[in-house]
């Protein structure tokens, strides 16, 4: 299999943008305000929103032409990694990491100069509804369905688990037509449409169950099924996601060596403890490593042969290096992490439901391995 | 960094296999020509065997020279010296020394070993007691080192000796090249759990060593030492290898033979193959970054990484096998081995569990990681401020 190399060093670029994340994201969005927003029936300040979108983060992977930057899924990475860092609330996920993704792979260009201008402004929250099945991230045995009506669609079905669907102004729902899966735009106030939140393992990432009946819709993206584009686009969400990850996984670990330092135990603290210091370097090895396939993913989604391993690779080693470095990240930190006053236990809601969202651990190696021909 | 270069890197390699075709040349003379070329250690200055070039031009070296055919197994066949030895001469030799010794080492026509261990200081090297004592020119040499690989065929031997026993222990060290050919060095062969001996043991016995063979200062030895194992870590787990090469490998092709398309089997296989991915993309960047000068921690979880990845795949590439996993195919023959390439899983699965010990054992990896790159407390420490001799030991 040929090799596909790319380059990992920070540009000028990333750096900016790292430290407009980092900056912004401790400034207005620090733990305090996290946890302030993550009790709020809504779970997130839509003001919020519109400061993102005017430091230009919602359109930054969206082509010129449709209102946004232009960058490609690097840049947007790094706005990933650093909200990963602070578990930042509300829809930028959903948005910028689901639905842009989607409508970038999906849908034709009148489509994406209708849908794209007001997102990358900062006016329409979007959201994908795709998920049915508990387990059925391959989207088999998807049951809602999309009949043909004069020239528009009629959609019928319950979508469980749709990521900030109830912020959402545009949901764009994965449908089965007597050609296959097509993905429709539907706005939040259509006929037929009831949207209601889900209580949710992570407060800081909501969800909510689309119910669609007799909704009315107009043409799919791209005017037909969604093909082999649609599971890419979520490839693209993965990337992204475990980035995400990585980022939190980090701060885990930042977390840990923190504390570590300072809480003394037997006259010592508790990082010249073996069984401490040594967790904390493997979780330096496994944040590294999760960083690595995330940053590799991220940059080769324009190669598909590469990015049909690249992506489930990230997404299931990320998603474990996560999960692990939150628990551990607690248990450094004894029955102070396990308090509701202390953060651990923001990171380790958000991994354990991110290493959900896509596909677990164990679906994404089932992907790779068909990718790797085992 | 800019195209020149790698343009001026690119005549070169074509005008070795133009002058040097690899097919018609004897290895170590085109190893020789190749060194004259400065394609050798690329990254070394000119005249050292090098152009004074970024380290990834060497990839780029290796990846042409192996496409034409040329071997690059003198890296194999002299690990110790090429990916130690070598690094140790370029920062710390005299420009005698280096003239010396980095052209015959990288022909391999000398082969160096490396003589740190001892019975009674492996992780705590630091504490080791072979003496080294002062005669005029030359040093004086008696103690006993362990675990020597290679000393049997090698011409030259990295040597760390106390010189000074009343001052703390990495004070009183000196490092020192030794003629293994020389009187008063006796090497013998030790046994490793498969039945081969790749290393041994080696006694001083009033062995000589002229002080000209000494590198660096008399008691910057340890300074000297932390060169060797750095590079020695940065050899055995900082590679940037192709993806799916090395004891991974194995692990399919016991997949495509025993697996039987058992997803349990499968789901693992596809983990350990991730890890092993992760570890290789980890070297990638952090070569990357080193070569930018931003380095950061990925470059120092190699070492770790690459043994436990290689232990768990040779253990699951057993289990792959079932009964067949049972078998040992040429059986334990306590001998000294030559072939190194293609050995049966059930060897690569006893020989990686060395790879947690040697070169630093992976608790001693931990706590490097925790203390240098996360800055975590030292253990503490008993012996770091009293007198060497004054330590109790055992
Ligand atoms: C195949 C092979 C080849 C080798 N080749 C060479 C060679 O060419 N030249 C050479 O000089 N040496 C060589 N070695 C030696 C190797 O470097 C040592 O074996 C290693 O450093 C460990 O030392 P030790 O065996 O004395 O074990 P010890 O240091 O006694 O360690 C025993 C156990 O205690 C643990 N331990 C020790 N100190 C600590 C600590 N501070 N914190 C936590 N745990 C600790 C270790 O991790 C280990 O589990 C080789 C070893 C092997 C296996």
């Amino acid at each position: 299999m040929a090799e596909v190399r790319v380059s990992y060093t920070p540009t000028e670029e990333t750096t900016l943008l790292r430290n407009t994340a980092r900056e912004f994201l401790s400034n207005r969005l620090p733990m305090a305000t996290v946890r302030e927003m993550m009790m709020t029936p809504d779970g997130f300040d839509r003001a919020v929103w519109e400061e993102m979108a005017e430091l230009g983060w919602v359109g930054l992977a969206i082509p010129e032409e449709h209102g946004g930057a232009g960058y490609g899924t690097t840049e947007l990475s790094v706005i990933f990694e650093e909200m990963g860092r602070m578990v930042t609330p509300g829809p930028f996920f959903a948005t910028v990491g689901l639905a842009v993704p989607v409508i970038l792979g999906l849908a034709d260009e009148a489509q994406k100069s209708g849908l794209l201008p007001g997102i990358a402004a900062g006016e329409i929250i979007a959201t994908v509804a795709a998920f049915e099945g508990s387990r059925d991230w391959g989207l088999e045995n998807v049951e809602t369905t999309a009949t043909r009506d004069g020239d528009g669609w009629v959609l019928e079905g319950v979508k469980p688990h749709v990521l900030d669907g109830h912020l959402a102004d545009l949901i764009l729902v994965v449908a089965r037509t007597d050609q296959g899966l097509a993905v429709f735009p539907v706005g939040a106030g259509a006929d037929g449409l009831t949207v209601e939140q889900v209580d949710v393992l992570d407060p800081t990432r909501r969800q909510a169950t689309v119910t669609l009946e007799g909704v009315r819709a107009a043409a799919p993206l791209g005017s037909g099924p969604a093909g082999d584009a649609l599971p890419r686009a979520l490839g693209v969400a993965s990337a992204l996601l475990a980035c995400e990850q990585a980022g939190g996984a980090q701060r885990c670990l930042e977390m840990s060596t923190e504390y570590a330092k300072t809480r003394h135990q037997f006259g010592r603290p508790i990082g010249s403890f073996q069984a401490v210091k040594h967790r904390c370097a493997q979780m330096l090895v496994k944040v590294e490593h999760a960083r690595s396939v995330a940053y590799h993913a991220v940059r080769v989604t324009e190669d598909p042969a590469e990015f049909a391993i690249a992506a489930p690779l990230a997404a299931s080693v990320a998603s474990e290096s996560y999960v692990w470095a939150a628990g551990e990240n607690i248990q450094i930190h004894g029955g102070i992490g396990f308090t509701w006053e202390h953060d651990a236990h923001l990171y380790l809601k958000r991994a354990k439901s991110s290493s959900l969202l896509l596909g677990d651990p164990r679906y994404h190696r089932r992907t790779l391995g068909d990718a790797l021909g085992l | 960094m800019t195209d020149r270069d790698l343009d001026r890197v690119e005549g070169l390699i074509s005008q070795l296999l133009e002058e040097h075709p690899p097919a018609e040349t004897p290895e170590t003379e085109f190893w020789g020509a190749q060194y004259d070329l400065g394609l050798a250690w690329v990254w070394h200055p000119e005249g050292e065997g090098g152009l004074g070039l970024p380290r990834r031009y060497q990839t780029v070296i290796n990846r042409r020279l192996t496409e034409a055919g040329a071997s690059i197994d003198n890296r194999a066949r002299n690990v110790l010296g090429i990916g130690m030895g070598a690094g140790v001469l370029a920062a710390h030799g005299t420009p005698e020394q280096k003239q010396r010794w980095l052209r015959p080492m990288f022909t391999t026509e000398e082969i160096w070993c490396q003589m740190f261990s001892e019975p009674g200081a492996g992780s705590d090297v630091a504490g080791l007691a072979t003496m080294a004592v002062k005669d005029g020119d030359e040093w004086v040499v008696n103690g006993q080192k362990v675990w020597t690989t290679l000393a049997h065929l090698a011409k030259w031997g990295m040597l760390v000796a106390r010189t000074d026993p009343g001052v703390p222990k990495h004070q009183g060290l000196t490092y020192f090249v030794v003629d293994m050919e020389s009187s008063g060095v006796e090497v013998r062969p030790l046994y490793q759990i498969t039945g081969e001996a790749e290393f041994n043991e080696v006694f001083f016995n009033d062995a000589r060593i002229p002080d000209a063979n000494r590198i660096d200062a008399v008691g910057a030895g340890w300074r000297v030492a932390l060169t060797t194992l750095m590079n020695e870590r940065v050899a055995i787990g900082g590679n940037t290898v192709p993806r799916g090469s090395g004891r991974i490998a194995e692990a399919i092709d016991a997949w495509k033979r025993y697996g039987g398309g058992d997803p349990a089997l499968r789901d693992e296989l596809v983990r350990l193959w991730s890890e092993v991915e992760a570890a290789r993309l980890t070297a990638i960047r952090a070569d990357e970054m080193a070569d930018a000068g931003i380095p950061g921690p990925e470059g120092s979880t190699g070492k770790l990484a690459w043994a436990d990845n290689n232990k768990a795949v040779m253990s699951f590439t057993l289990e792959l096998m079932g009964l067949d996993g049972t078998l040992f195919p040429g059986g334990y023959e306590l001998i000294r081995p030559t072939e190194f390439e293609n050995r049966p899983p059930q060897h690569g699965f006893l020989r990686t569990r060395a790879n947690s010990i040697e070169g630093g054992t992976s608790e001693v990896m931990l706590n490097i990681l925790a203390e240098r790159v996360l800055g975590l407390p030292g253990d503490p420490r008993v012996d770091k401020d009293l007198p060497w001799k004054e330590v109790p030991r055992g």
